[in-house]
């Protein structure tokens, strides 16, 4: 059973961690992908910004002695969304309007938002240096041990970010989805993803549509880049280097389709965290009834785990070559 | 045909230069224009890529990596104890397995041939590669792990051979995974095209980076041997106070001659009738292939060109630094300054990318202690007025060029979007 609950920890609770970072993150990338039609590489560092902005809030709400039940970064997060929803509004109106309106091809803006990437990072490491930092420096980070029934069986470990993490991802990709298929504004976006010219002459009103979906992509990307944070530390390379993996989420799922991003964003975690386990764990159990002719397996992961965000790359390029317009394609949005 | 916005650009860089000289140092100098004029024939590799073809390569520090492997490869001396011991031998089987996975993959492919239908062939390549894998796996393990414990210094070594073939070999390694790049991908769009080229940088990166009996990994090749003789040989012979400055003047004289030669054929090729084909190709690929022009091979024949050029450059970074160290390669300084140095300089203008590729390298190298300076007197005037002073000045000083150059890329592309030298067509500039 001790395996199990080891496979539990290690596939089941990190792979479904990691998939809600990528899903959050993967939505924003292919809701602009979908508006706007360039691969904004910048979205990494707007997570990474928006973690930094929960940070400051966490700090000042700290040295007002606001102390509750709930982590600081926790309780301050719809304010930083709120922030970096607004910071986001103003990268666009600074770097990708102009463009826009001169008619700049999608490759002049996807290397706009590398630019955009680059100050971002600078401007990071200017104010904060390059150490880590941690949310939970004057508040204990609590684990909780779901006991199992069973007799000499270790507990399943998760932390109280992780839940937090996978409870704000559900209520995130629900309230995404009334707000794309119930209110006018997301009805909208959708119809402008599909063509937007024919958008624009049936009468919605497209620059409304760009707005909105800058203020969505900002605040998902703050509150993926604050959960992540929360889990593990805050550096200002801590979203740099998963943007790919988000990029692999976004295509797998479709480019542009909400539903298959999410759905791309879990596969790709999972791929990860299974691809590193080491599967001979779940044999041992049966080591007493092991033929003695095949020799018992010490090592039965995929691939060696300094491979891990490899695999992403490696599915990335596999589907952009197998089939380049995602596995959901045909779904709605 | 005015060449004065030229003159005036390049004359800007020669004053540059000469404060450089004033500022730092004659040695200093020399050794930024060595290492900027091997960025500056990436920068034309890039342009080859990008201005030519209009191929969207984002895994410029990939190509890179692979020049600065393959002159390790071929200049540094042989690995005797490798040689001797049972790792060639071992290394053979995985070759051997290695190959016989690329005949049942190549075989599962051509599987139509057999009379499989489309879901039977899927499913016989699946197969096929968790064939070749397991067999590879089997085979090559052991040989890494023997390597890497029994043999000395823990990896394979080099050839031995001087290092113009080790820049000749960074090429060749460079332009052959491009090749298979090329055959890949080549056909995606272009916005697919840069993430894919990006991920498959990162896989070259995790590759080398932890490929220990090949590479040398995290832990490092060094010295590599130098083409020209080094301080140390010509302070032995007698040369005492000028060693260094002859040395590195003799290394960058050797890396002028390389760009002065790729250069010219590269602007000969361009004018001639290959040129025209290329941007043919470029600017609408439909219609020069009705014209009759294979469009596939042509792009991917760029696309090899432009990444042996950036092997080299990679190459010649790696042996003036002497040092291979898998870990310092980041996109930030390898991909993104490229892209940043022909923006600038002048997509589809080798003049521009030769302009761009110096002038933005001597940026970079200099915002350094420009920024140190400007944020020494900074934390002294706030120290002075009672703020206290700004902590960790320097490492902070060091992320002000990250940042200059995000800004540099936003201004070139808001105000100059064709570069400072933009591109020229039969004497008069392009439109758009």
């Amino acid at each position: 059973m001790n395996e199990l609950i080891f496979f539990v920890n290690k596939v089941l609770v990190s792979g479904t961690v990691l998939g809600s970072i990528y899903a959050l993150g993967a939505v924003g990338v292919t809701l602009i992908f979908g508006i706007l039609r360039f691969a904004h590489f910048a979205h990494g560092d707007m997570m990474t910004m928006g973690a930094f902005v929960t940070f400051v809030l966490a700090s000042i709400a700290a040295s007002m002695g606001i102390q509750t039940f709930w982590p600081t970064g926790f309780i301050v997060l719809p304010f930083a969304m709120a922030i970096a929803a607004g910071l986001a509004l103003g990268i666009d109106r600074a770097f990708y309007q102009p463009l826009r309106q001169r008619g700049a091809k999608p490759v002049t803006l996807l290397i706009a938002s590398i630019g955009v990437t680059l100050m971002i990072q600078g401007l990071i490491r200017l104010f904060w240096g390059v150490e880590a930092r941690s949310f939970f420096a004057n508040e204990p980070k609590d684990l909780i041990r779901i006991e199992v029934p069973f007799e000499g069986v270790r507990p399943i470990v998760i932390s109280e970010p992780q839940i937090l993490l996978i409870v704000t991802t559900v209520i995130a990709v629900v309230a995404l989805h009334l707000f794309l298929t119930r209110s006018r504004l997301g009805k909208g976006m959708r119809a402008m993803a599909d063509n937007a010219d024919l958008a624009k002459v049936s009468g919605i009103n497209t620059r409304q549509v760009i707005r909105a979906t800058w203020v969505i992509a900002g605040g998902l990307a703050c509150m993926a880049g604050t959960m992540l944070a929360l889990d593990v530390t805050l550096k200002p390379d801590l979203a740099f280097n998963i943007v790919l993996p988000i990029f692999a989420a976004a295509i797998v799922g479709g480019l542009g389709q909400a539903y298959g991003a999410i759905a791309g964003g879990f596969l790709i975690g999972f791929a990860e965290t299974m691809a590193v386990f080491n599967w001979s764990i779940l044999l041992r159990p049966f080591r007493q009834s092991w033929p003695d002719w095949l020799p018992f397996p010490a090592d039965l992961s995929l691939v060696p785990t300094e491979y891990k965000l490899t695999v992403a790359f490696v599915i990335l390029v596999v589907v952009l070559l197998v089939r380049p317009t995602g596995i959901f394609k045909g779904a709605s949005t | 045909m005015t060449h004065i916005r030229e003159f005036i650009l390049f004359g800007v860089l020669a004053v540059l230069i000469g404060i450089l000289v004033l500022w730092l140092s004659p040695v200093g100098t020399i050794q930024i224009l060595a290492l900027a004029s091997a960025y500056a024939l990436i920068a034309l590799g890039l342009n080859v890529q990008w201005g030519y073809g209009g191929l969207f390569n984002f895994g410029v520090m990939g190509f890179l990596m692979l020049g600065g492997f393959g002159v390790v490869f071929a200049s540094y001396p042989i690995n005797e104890s490798f040689w001797g011991s049972d790792g060639p031998m071992l290394l053979g089987r995985a070759a051997i397995a290695a190959a016989f996975g690329a005949v049942i993959i190549i075989a599962a492919a051509k599987s139509e041939k057999f009379g499989l239908g489309k879901r039977s062939r899927m499913f016989a390549l699946v197969v096929a590669w968790a064939v070749a894998y397991i067999v590879y796996r089997s085979q090559i393990d052991p040989a890494v792990a023997y390597i890497e414990g029994e043999v000395e210094q823990g990896f394979v070594g080099g050839l031995g051979l001087h290092a113009i073939f080790g820049w000749a070999l960074g090429g060749v390694f460079a332009g052959a995974v491009a090749y298979v790049i090329g055959k890949i991908c080549l056909g995606l769009r272009t916005d697919y095209l840069a993430i894919a080229t990006i991920g498959i940088a990162e896989i070259i990166r995790a590759l080398i980076k932890n490929m220990d009996w090949l590479t040398r990994g995290t832990l490092t090749v060094s010295p590599v041997p130098w083409p020209v003789p080094t301080q140390a040989d010509l302070a032995a012979s007698g040369l005492e106070d000028l060693s260094l400055i002859t040395a590195r003047s003799m290394y960058l004289v050797l890396t002028l001659l390389v760009i002065v030669v790729i250069f010219l054929l590269l602007q000969r090729a361009y004018y001639g009738p290959w040129g025209r084909m290329m941007r043919a190709i470029r600017d609408n690929h439909i219609a020069a292939g009705s014209m009759g022009k294979d469009v596939k091979r042509r792009q991917i024949e760029i696309f090899v060109l432009g990444a042996a050029l950036m092997g080299i450059g990679g190459s010649i970074l790696t042996t003036y630094v002497q040092i291979f160290d898998p870990g310092g390669y980041q996109p930030i300084n390898h991909t993104f300054i490229v892209w940043v140095m022909i923006i600038v300089g002048g997509a589809g203008n080798n003049l521009g990318a030769l302009f761009g590729g110096v002038f933005i390298y001597i940026v970079w190298t200099i915002s350094d202690p420009i920024a140190e300076f400007i944020f020494r007197n900074l934390s002294e005037f706030s120290d002075g007025m009672g703020w206290g002073a700004i902590p960790d000045v320097q490492s902070r000083a060091l992320q002000m060029r990250v940042f200059v150059l995000g800004l540099v890329i936003t201004i070139a592309l808001r105000y100059a979007p064709q570069g400072l030298i933009p591109e020229r067509i039969g004497g008069a500039k392009a439109e758009d």
